[in-house]
């Protein structure tokens, strides 16, 4: 993912004196003022550093470097606990031979690694899907889960379980296609003549509520213990989660998050304005048709493994941009951000009321919004 | 607003006590149905009689007398304190997308009734009122500390801190069916049934909220244009925003904490007088007050005759009629009329 970085040789003005590359200016005739302000050296210290790439150079913020090294580690770390942690803690050397198969464990490779592995991946994804419609809409409620596809996706289940009764495939494989006719409705009533973001997230709000209204009286009509599994499913779970089920998942998520990092550039450049991003050259329509697709469909196959896990693409963008300290909604620190926050909460969920496990969406919900509070008093003192 | 009514006030200004006409009368007809609509039909002219001339043996009479007409009282009450609290709060953030719910009332409310459910404190409607009310006026208070400073931040406060309280309830609810039980039936707004409990309380904080709105919108007007005019024009913007935010509270609150969370009417009522307003929130505000009752008791008949099974919750008929009316503005107008 290349959003927070620009190629040195397209903007002349953003160049440090520094960097510049011999005879392709006079450094007598330039003017001081088209220097970018971030570029300017402070203390000997820039926010930028020069990484070359044959004979072109990207320029990353420092600050995303830090990011993306913190979120890597604490990746890690959580992963490494989630190894361990269980109803019997293994050592870290048991771990180590789980891990390198020196020392076979079927509890750490196939019990906990996958939930650790899906942790990482269906956060990203999240985070992800969140970022694309935060962009598309320029609105921070413009997330999945405001604009219906979590509902949608809860309607298709709740009429699996409750008229029809089926099983857990046939459950995954309702919520796959409520998602998808809420995001066709949705998407086909924000369309006339063009599509506005505004309009996307009025329509999706409009869509969500009518759709939770229906979710609310089907849970009310139904016996109490369909209602408990119902409800339960609705908060989404990694619980139970093995090496087949994200075989399918993984597949269809590698594409969608390649096919995101190749047009985050684009959606940067639209987010500025539909003028200035047609007048830059994006293609805006087929744009944004791709960039929904792949927005909902990280969300459908995240939903269909493991329920709708709330809050994770409303926050992680946020919270991601606010760390990276980045002027847009950038994908990457949100797709670090959703790994993180997932895993974490997925731990907490199961260590709070051990040995029982909880849904992991009641502690997305709970960590997500409390941490998005702390970022949004932080600021609030900062002034 | 894109075009007309800004660039043509007059057409507005005349438009007005039209509606408001069109209005009374639309109400006294909502009303008059809402009175002779249900699973026992009453005769128009018996409906009179039962007001004018109450009978107590009457069969007919004791309906309209016991049960329809305080369920007309509180649907007039309820749907005038959400449509009022949308317009308050769309005007306050600027914000066309921002209704009540948005503050925390309706997860203050329901996470304070989980927690008194798992406690065995819910058993009554009048614990159920006051745990709905203490919480959403808790839940709003919170939200005001972290988002006072700026609008967006209010917003952003508002969902992070309903997504808290959702959060913490559902682990509350999944452990103890008991408070599932008793949440899921407080979770679909109703009318039904609510009209037997004392609403003195909550009517009466209604009525002086409604009131204390139509007040207080004249200095609206001022701070709805923007902060640093409202201060040229000599506004005390944090006190009117302050005052503001507690009818918000106490309007949808005490909706809410008497018919649990009902969705569109706060914010669907205020889009459809916007472009007719034209920008004057004390008119905004009193046509609120009168097209949103309209609405509920449109909303309480449907949902008494639509299925032969039994009622349909109203929450669900005003989604099934606000949502479409909310797409249909936006298709019709676009978003930025909004």
């Amino acid at each position: 993912m290349t959003d927070t970085q620009q190629p040195d040789t397209q903007n002349p003005g953003t160049q440090k004196p520094g960097t510049q590359k011999p005879g392709t200016q006079n450094p007598g005739t330039q003017n001081p003022d088209t220097y970018d302000v971030r570029e300017t050296p402070v203390s000997g210290r820039t926010s930028t550093v020069r990484v070359p790439v044959g004979d072109r150079a990207w320029f990353v913020q420092r600050r995303t470097i830090t990011l993306v090294l913190g979120c890597a580690a604490a990746m890690l770390g959580l992963g490494f606990v989630g190894l361990s942690y269980g109803t019997s803690w293994a050592t870290p050397g048991e771990v180590f031979g789980a891990l390198t198969g020196l020392e076979p464990s079927v509890v750490i490779a196939e019990w906990r690694a996958p939930r650790v592995v899906a942790g990482i991946l269906f956060g990203a994804a999240l985070g992800v899907a969140g970022a694309i419609f935060q962009n598309l809409t320029r609105n921070p409620m413009g997330s999945p889960d405001i604009i219906g596809l979590d509902a949608g996706a809860y309607t298709g289940a709740l009429l699996v379980m409750t008229v029809f009764a089926g099983a857990s495939m046939t459950v995954a494989f309702g919520s796959v296609v409520g998602g998808l006719v809420t995001a066709a409705l949705v998407y086909s009533l924000s369309r006339s003549n063009g599509l506005s973001g505004m309009r996307l997230v009025v329509i999706g709000i409009a869509v969500n509520a009518m759709i939770t209204a229906l979710n609310n009286w089907l849970v009310l009509r139904a016996e109490l213990e369909v209602a408990m599994a119902a409800v339960g499913w609705n908060s989404g779970s990694l619980n139970g989660i093995d090496w087949d089920d994200l075989i399918l998942p993984f597949a269809v998520l590698s594409v969608l998050l390649t096919v995101a990092a190749l047009r985050s550039q684009t959606l940067h450049q639209s987010a500025l304005g539909d003028a200035i991003a047609v007048s830059t050259g994006v293609p805006l329509e087929r744009q944004r048709m791709l960039m929904v697709l792949v927005g909902v469909g990280c969300t459908a196959t995240v939903t269909a493994v493991a329920g709708p896990v709330a809050f994770i693409a409303l926050a992680a963008p946020q919270i991601g941009r606010r760390l990276a300290k980045a002027p847009g909604i950038p994908l990457l620190p949100a797709a670090l951000t959703g790994a993180v926050l997932l895993q974490l909460a997925d731990l907490i969920a199961q260590m709070l009321l051990a040995p029982v496990s909880l849904p992991v969406g009641v502690v997305t919900t709970a960590i997500g919004g409390g941490y998005l509070i702390w970022l949004l008093a932080q600021e609030v003192r900062r002034r | 607003m894109t075009s007309a009514p800004s660039a043509n006030p007059p057409t507005a200004s005349t438009a007005r006590p039209v509606v408001l006409a069109v209005g009374v009368i639309a109400l006294v007809a909502a009303g008059a149905v809402s009175l002779a609509v249900g699973a026992r039909a009453v005769p128009v002219g018996e409906l009179w009689q039962a007001l004018a001339d109450f009978d107590p043996r009457d069969g007919d009479h004791l309906v309209v007398r016991d049960i329809r007409l305080p369920r007309m009282v509180l649907g007039i009450a309820v749907g005038a304190a959400l449509a009022v609290g949308g317009a308050l709060i769309q005007t306050l953030s600027r914000n066309p997308l921002a209704e009540p719910g948005i503050l925390g009332v309706t997860h203050g409310a329901g996470f304070a009734l989980t927690v008194g459910a798992a406690l065995g404190l819910a058993g009554s409607a009048i614990s159920q009122l006051g745990l709905g009310v203490v919480g959403s006026v808790l839940a709003t208070a919170l939200v005001y500390a972290v988002g006072r400073h700026s609008t967006l931040r209010l917003l952003l406060a508002g969902v992070a801190f309903s997504a808290v309280l959702m959060g913490v309830s559902l682990g509350i609810r999944l452990t103890s069916p008991d408070a599932l039980d008793q949440y899921r039936f407080w979770s679909v707004g109703s009318l039904a049934g609510r009209e037997q409990t004392d609403l003195t309380v909550p009517l009466v904080a209604i009525g002086l909220a409604l009131a204390g709105a139509l007040v207080i919108a004249r200095s609206l007007n001022a701070v709805a244009l923007g902060d640093t005019v409202a201060h040229t024009l000599g506004a005390d913007v944090a006190r009117v925003r302050t005052v503001t935010l507690l009818l918000i509270t106490v309007l949808a609150g005490a909706a809410t904490a008497v018919a649990g969370p009902i969705l569109f009417v706060g914010l669907i009522v205020p889009h459809l007088l916007r472009r007719l307003t034209a920008g004057s929130v004390p008119w905004l505000v009193g046509l609120s007050a009168l097209v949103g009752p309209i609405l509920m008791l449109v909303a309480d008949t449907i949902a008494r005759v639509l299925l032969h099974t039994g009622e349909v919750p109203v929450a669900i008929v005003t989604a099934f009629l606000g949502g479409p009316m909310l797409i249909w503005v936006v298709r019709r107008y676009g978003a930025g009329s909004l």
